[in-house]
Formats: structure tokens, sequence, C-alpha cells
């Protein structure tokens, strides 16, 4: 398979009052066409802006960047599930979901059609007409996770999305997106700072070093797909886990260390 | 005291009753036959005050739970209406000078009065005499009915306030957004909004009457509430546009949004419910503004009518004119909340 994402030596400096910041150097990485590749790293390692850097929010100050466009033109690049509830509260579910696909001019009929399916999906058919402060924290996040299929993007950029969640309503959202990501297999980048969800939702686990941001180590997650649950019980997943561990370890400390 | 601790021992509730029930009638006792009400009115009120807030809170710890919110809905109402019977029976037992406190019956009667009689020396009515329009339109005509909407002073001040408020509010909306997304005129314009942000509207009367060629004609008053709505909310909408969370205009960008798109599915409705607030404090500002003006230079209008029979020492219609000035502000305040529960339906919860 060919290489949907690709880095090469990417750099990204900030200009901040104390001076120039660097948050990312040398960082090289490949994600390949219909990967499932999480991010993990100390906070404040750059993760989070190399995926704004994808996402167009932001641009890489050396290096290079980019996403392989498919062969399809219309069809956008990247899309993202953001952190925070980042669904507008003033549109209703059905509004919010199809939103992408309002922005690009698809028709008021086609795109309600397109947003109705994957709000099936997301199980939130009863709630077509409600406004985000009628949900709660994860069916924000399923209307969020919908707003970005729904646009269906070539890359799927995930930051953090189940972080704010609490641990029932995490596990339960984490299988129910592996299940759509079964259904697409799409190429997908996972920011995360949980080691137990990188290894149980990727095909790869990338772990950066403290800032500056490059890749220390990757390690490849060969657990059997489909997955559910009951994978993180067995010896597999603890063994992988403690390597991601093992490798991030040291980079947590250093970046504790320079936060004090 | 906490609802339901008096539940405990038996003597200690019994006291939670008796002792705010005493304080009560020996303060109302003491102050008739002491003469204390006309010295120190002040401390035989707080002392009730507190008394009658400890019984209510007693009763209401002894209420069934499905009781309880009748009975709060029935103290927000009982209060109000509970001070209005005392100042009729201080004011009809001469405690309350009936003069500068006239009871509220007089002041309902006046109300009366005010509404359904026209004004021979000042040719005005409270509302136009709208029961004559059937008569007046067979007659006179359209300019009849004109000539009646004229002579009422509600739709002389809600004509200067309305039309003041749309004229201010709308260009208001629209500078406040451009100082909101555009830093340069943000900083061209910030600190001389805010300049005259804090100077009182009534001050720049006197230059508005030398502006417009008919000094005293409706246009300098229009034109005052329309500059005083127009820096509240051209402010609160730049303040608006400002706070809206960065994570929302990401979205928009990332979900490839035109200038125009961004602006109409992200900008303008991220800023209302802010928008919003700045129109209400618009709209109570206009009322004041409006009232002050008429004081000084008008014959029409709810203000002047205050003024008027200040002057000629009428207080029952004074305060019959204040009545109306609080109900047009109720009026206005409920129409621009249906406006924004309409223009803002993910509020409504």
């Amino acid at each position: 398979m060919s290489a949907k994402i690709v880095a090469r030596s990417a750099e990204k400096r900030f200009q901040t009052r104390a001076g120039w910041m660097t948050a990312l150097r040398d960082f090289d990485l490949e994600v390949a066409e219909g990967e499932f590749l999480c991010l993990v790293g100390p906070s404040g390692c750059g993760k989070s802006t190399f995926l704004r850097i994808l996402a167009g929010l932001d641009h890489a100050t050396g290096g290079e960047v980019r996403i392989n466009a498919g062969p399809d033109p219309r069809q956008p690049l990247a899309n993202v599930v953001f952190q925070e509830y980042a669904v507008f509260p003033w549109k209703t579910v059905l509004h919010n979901v199809a939103f992408g696909l309002e922005m690009r001019g698809v028709g008021r009929r086609e795109r309600e059609t397109i947003a109705g399916r994957w709000i099936d999906k997301v199980a939130l058919t009863r709630f077509v007409d409600y406004y985000p402060a009628q949900l709660s924290g994860g069916m924000k996040q399923r209307v969020s996770i919908a707003r970005a299929l729904a646009n269906d993007p070539q890359v799927l950029l995930m930051d953090e999305p189940l972080g704010a969640l609490d641990a029932q309503t995490r596990a339960v959202l984490q299988e129910e997106l592996l299940q759509l990501w079964e259904e697409s297999r799409k190429t997908v980048l996972y920011v995360t700072h949980s080691i137990d969800e990188a290894v149980f939702l990727g095909d790869r686990v990338v772990v950066m070093t403290a800032h500056p941001g490059t890749v220390k180590t990757v390690i490849d997650v060969d657990l059997p797909r489909p997955r559910d649950l009951t994978v993180m019980a067995t010896p597999e997943f603890a063994a992988l886990t403690g390597a991601v561990w093992d490798a991030l370890r040291d980079e947590v400390r250093r970046a504790m260390a320079e936060q004090a | 005291m906490t609802p339901g601790s008096a539940r405990g021992a038996g003597g200690a509730a019994a006291l939670a009753w008796a002792l705010p029930l005493g304080v009560l009638l020996a303060t109302l006792a003491a102050g008739f036959a002491l003469g204390l009400w006309a010295s120190a009115w002040w401390a035989l009120l707080g002392i009730g005050f507190v008394c009658v807030v400890l019984l209510a809170q007693e009763v209401e710890s002894r209420l069934a739970l499905r009781w309880r919110g009748p009975f709060q809905r029935g103290l927000a109402l009982g209060f109000p209406l509970s001070l209005l019977l005392v100042w009729e029976l201080l004011a009809g037992a001469g405690i309350l000078n009936p003069r500068w406190f006239p009871p509220p019956s007089q002041i309902a009667v006046a109300l009366w009065e005010l509404t359904v009689t026209f004004d021979r020396f000042n040719r005005s009515s409270l509302i136009g005499r709208p029961w004559l329009v059937p008569e007046v339109a067979a007659e006179q005509g359209w300019a009849g009915v004109q000539a009646l909407v004229r002579e009422s002073h509600v739709w002389a001040t809600l004509s200067r306030v309305l039309g003041g408020f749309l004229i201010g509010a709308l260009p208001g909306v629209l500078i406040g957004m451009v100082m909101g997304l555009n830093r340069t005129v943000r900083m061209m314009l910030d600190a001389t909004m805010s300049a005259i942000y804090v100077l009182p509207k009534i001050a720049i009367f006197p230059i508005l009457m030398l502006v417009f060629p008919n000094p005293f004609g409706e246009g300098p008053k229009i034109a005052v509430v329309a500059i005083s709505a127009f820096f509240l909310v051209a402010i609160s909408t730049m303040a608006g546009v400002q706070g809206i969370d960065k994570v929302y205009l990401e979205a928009g960008r990332n979900f490839g949004a035109s200038r125009w798109q961004m602006f109409r599915h992200v900008i303008l409705p991220g800023a209302l419910p802010i928008v919003f607030s700045g129109l209400r404090l618009a709209l109570g500002t206009a009322l004041i503004v409006i009232v002050a003006v008429e004081f000084v230079r008008a014959d029409r209008g709810v203000g002047f009518l205050i003024y008027y029979y200040w002057q000629v020492l009428v207080t029952p219609r004074m305060y019959a004119a204040l009545v109306v000035v609080m109900a047009l502000g109720v009026g206005l305040t409920a129409l621009l909340q249906w406006v924004e529960r309409r223009v803002m339906p993910w509020r409504r919860n």
C-alpha cells in the first residue's frame, strides 16, 4: 500500500513572548492508505500541532508535510474530530452532521439523506432534531464523529476525541469507532494520551519525544481484527502497552521536569 | 435555618414558629403604642421583614413537596401584593402622606381616568381614544384616525423608543460585527467608541436640537435614542464576535467554509447571545433616555405626563404615568425576548 500521509523532517516553530519555541523537529512519519495510526506522547510534545498542520489549520515552518490526494478531486482531504465538543450548539444534530456537505454545496435533499444515514450509524436516530445542549457528552462526540465521516474525507484526524468522557462511555465509543472504521477502512490519524486506547485502536502506535517532538519509537500492533474490548484482557495486549509505556516513561518524566 | 431542621425536637419546632411570630407582633404593637413609626420606621420594617421571611420558610418546610412549588409562586406574587396592601393601609391611616404617596387604589383610579378622558388643555389622551376610531374614520377618514394616534402619549413614547432603537441597533450590530472581525477597524474605532460609550447620551441632546432643522420636532428625540442604542449594541456585538470559541472557527475552516458561509453559519449564530444581551440593555436605556428627553422638551409622551402632573401637583396621575412607563418597559422586554426565542431556538431550555 502507498503512503497516504507523508512527513519529512517536518519542523514547526512558534514565536512566543519568551522567544522562539520549537514544537516539532526532524519529524518523519509515513501513514499507509487505510491505516489506523495512533500518536502518543507527553503533553506539549507537538502531537496536536502535527494534526493541525494536516488539517490545514496550521503550517509547517520547515520540511514537508502532505497528504497524497486521491483520484477524486472533490473528495475533501482531511476532516477533524476535535478535542472538545466542537459541534455547533446552534445547529441541530442533523444540521451539524450535514455541515461539511452543506459547505461543499451538496443539495439539501442529498446532504440530509447522507447525514441521516450517519446519524443512524452512530445510534442517534431519535435525536436528529435535538440541539447539542440537550445531549450528553458521549452523544455530542458521536455527532462530531458523524459530522467528520459524513463529509467522507480521505483522511480522518482525531484529536483526543474521547478525552473528556468518563471511562465507561469512552470504552463504548472506542468499540463503536472501531466498528465504523472496519466498514470504511479510512486512513486515520488518532492523537491520544491513553496508552490502552492507542494499542486497542491502532495498527501502529507512534511514541513521540518530549518537546521538541520527534518520533521516538514505532510499535506495531499485531492484534487480530476485528477487535472488541475483550482483547484488553489478553497477555499480548499487556505486552504491547508495556512496550509503549517503556518508550514513553522517560519522555513523560522529561516533560514534567521541564514544566516544573 | 434549613427547612426540615425544625422537625427534630418538639420544643425547637414550637420555638421556630413562636419566636418570629412573637417578635413580629411585638414590633407592630410597639410601633403603634410608642409612636415609633414616624422616627424609626426603617428599623421596624427591617425587623418585620426578617420575621416574615422566617415564618415563610417555616411554613414551606412543613409543606408536602408538591405544594412547595405553588407556595413559592404564591410568595412571588403575594409579597408584592401585600406590599401594595400595606401601602394602601398606611396611606389610609395617614402614616404615609397621601399627597406624596397616594394609595394604590387612587393611582388605579387615576390610571383609568387618564385612559378614558381627553385632556382639552393639552389636546391629548393616554392611548388615543381607540373607541372613537370607527366613528372618526367614518366622518373624517384616515386623517381623523391619524389625529387620534397623534394625540396619544403612549404612541408618542413608543414610536420614539422603537424608531430610535431600530435606527440605532441595526447599524450597531453591523459596525460591531465589522469591529469584531477586523482588527484594523477595531483598533481605529475602539478607543473612540469607548469614550463616547461612557458619555450620558442625554448630554448631547442640546447638540442634536441645534443640528435638526426643527429642534422641537421628533428628529432630535429619535436621534438621541438611536445614538444611545447604537453604542451599546455595537460594543456588545463586538464582544460577542470576539468571544466565539476558537474551536468553532477552526471546525468551520476545516470543513471548508467560505468567508460568507463562515459568517452565516459560525460567526453570526455564535455572537447572537451576546448581541441580544446588548439589545436588551439598549432597549432599557432607550426608555430611560426618552423619558428624560420628554421631561425637558415635549408636549406628548409618557415622560411629559409625569413631569406635567408633577408641575400641577396631581400626584395620583403622576404615579399612573409611572405605571405606564413600567408597563411599556415590561411589554417591550417581553417582545424582545419573544424575538430572541424565535431567532435562537437552541437556547430555549
